[in-house]
């Protein structure tokens, strides 16, 4: 049998969707809102921190080169093996998955904000300074917005990450999706692995198109003209 | 940190770290050699560019762990499995590189070796790709830094790498071998990047050495 036809028996099975039918912890729907919510949280708090900061650092031109360095940094860290880390150190408790999990979510939105603001044309900058526009109304009414499409691929990257690494973290004892996956292997079950799996990948594409519906919704109209024709 | 364990498993850990290594690599060499007609195509016809960039980009927010298990039935809990997921995605990160530097030759030069007789092809070898080879290597970075580090969770499906001490570690409670494994694969993925930037330098004499 393939992939397709394993997860898919198993998504399909309906007892999997009640109660205990799973035979593992916890029904789909259960496990499907706990990966949403363990995926949410780090994000937003990653967010509340990068975004202001990536801003600021952008602006000023502070920290460019710290910042192109831990761009490269954040890919070399093995989730897994800082997940395992925490643990072993700090025992199981939400420090140990949520502070990885912000951690490793403020990188790609730091740098991308960074970029982003820091990459705004002299001319645009210097017309809206002539404009008479204060520090502030520079920042918030022509930097951001013009950055907005780099913001939210780093929000965008940062959202596949939290989901791809919220499933890894079931191997710490997380609940979510990861759960059927690293259950699934223990028993030497394919059908939960699979079904799991495959969510796990609807879950990551559903994201992708969340953030493709929002930059059509908030990056101004004049912006994307521009990409267009470019 | 118990400083002891590393001497007396010396053996097993750079085997480990070998294995790494090359999963890491050699997918990010495979990638590379595909992506190259991949971008070359992309960059020439533009209707080919979007639907390209949209597949790269769905394949590329696919979860490592999550392509590892849907290969099991076809490839099993192999190296291949690994080598083949990790190929996917450097294909995600080098190809869309690879036409974004052809298509940033300025017009210019392409004219001067139009102008100098040269032929499609021989322009495209001896003039673009050169001039294309920063960005190239700037996607076969990322693909071999996050290759090596994904590389470590092959080892949730069976597959040896210094994942072999993040779950070893768990499993006996022993902050020194994760602490270990964690160093390794860093180190390894930086000293990969210092060895592309390298050869970038050598393949690019022409470029600014900033």
């Amino acid at each position: 049998m393939s992939f397709f036809s394993w997860a898919w028996d198993w998504i399909t099975t309906s007892a999997n969707w009640h109660g205990n039918g799973t035979g593992l912890d916890g029904s789909i729907p259960q496990q499907l809102l706990a990966h949403l919510g363990y995926s949410a949280l780090p994000l937003l708090i990653a967010a509340a921190i990068a975004v202001p900061l990536g801003v600021f650092t952008g602006h000023t031109g502070r920290g460019a080169a710290l910042i192109a360095s831990l761009a490269n940094v954040w890919r070399a860290i093995p989730t897994l093996g800082l997940l395992v880390l925490l643990v072993v150190l700090l025992g199981f408790s939400p420090l140990t998955w949520l502070l990885p999990l912000v951690a490793l979510a403020i990188p790609p939105i730091l740098v991308n904000t960074h970029e982003g603001v820091a990459g705004v044309d002299r001319d645009v900058r210097d017309a809206a300074k002539g404009a008479g526009m204060t520090a502030w109304q520079q920042v918030l009414h022509v930097e951001v917005p013009i950055a907005l499409p780099l913001i939210l691929v780093g929000l965008r990257t940062g959202a596949v990450f939290v989901v791809a690494t919220a499933t890894i973290a079931a191997y710490i004892g997380l609940g979510g999706l990861g759960r059927f996956i690293i259950d699934g292997l223990a028993r030497n079950e394919y059908g939960p692995v699979a079904g799991g799996a495959l969510l796990v990948v609807i879950l990551a594409v559903l994201v992708l198109a969340l953030f493709a519906l929002i930059s059509r919704l908030v990056v101004p109209a004049g912006l994307r003209k521009q990409e267009r024709s470019e | 940190m118990m400083w002891s364990w590393i001497s007396s498993n010396e053996g097993m850990i750079w085997q480990e770290t070998y294995e790494t290594a090359y999963l890491g690599v050699v997918s990010a060499l495979i990638g590379l050699v595909i992506s190259l007609p991949l971008g070359i195509v992309a960059a020439r016809w533009r209707w080919v560019r979007p639907p390209v960039l949209t597949i790269v980009n769905v394949i590329y927010a696919i979860p490592a762990l999550a392509l590892f298990i849907a290969l099991i039935p076809s490839l099993g809990l192999t190296d291949t499995n690994v080598i083949v997921a990790l190929t996917a995605y450097s294909l995600c990160v080098i190809t869309p590189n690879v036409a974004a530097g052809i298509r940033a030759v300025p017009p210019a030069v392409r004219q001067a070796a139009t102008a100098m007789g040269y032929g499609p092809l021989r322009r495209l070898v001896t003039v673009e790709l050169p001039l294309a080879i920063p960005v190239i290597i700037a996607g076969l970075r990322v693909a071999v830094v996050s290759g090596i580090s994904l590389t470590s969770l092959g080892q949730l499906i069976g597959v040896s790498s210094l994942g072999f001490l993040f779950i070893d570690g768990l499993q006996r409670s022993f902050p020194t071998e994760i602490w270990v494994g964690l160093v390794l694969v860093i180190v390894l993925a930086l000293v990969c990047d210092l060895v592309l930037i390298g050869i970038r330098r050598a393949l690019t004499p022409w470029a600014s050495r900033a």
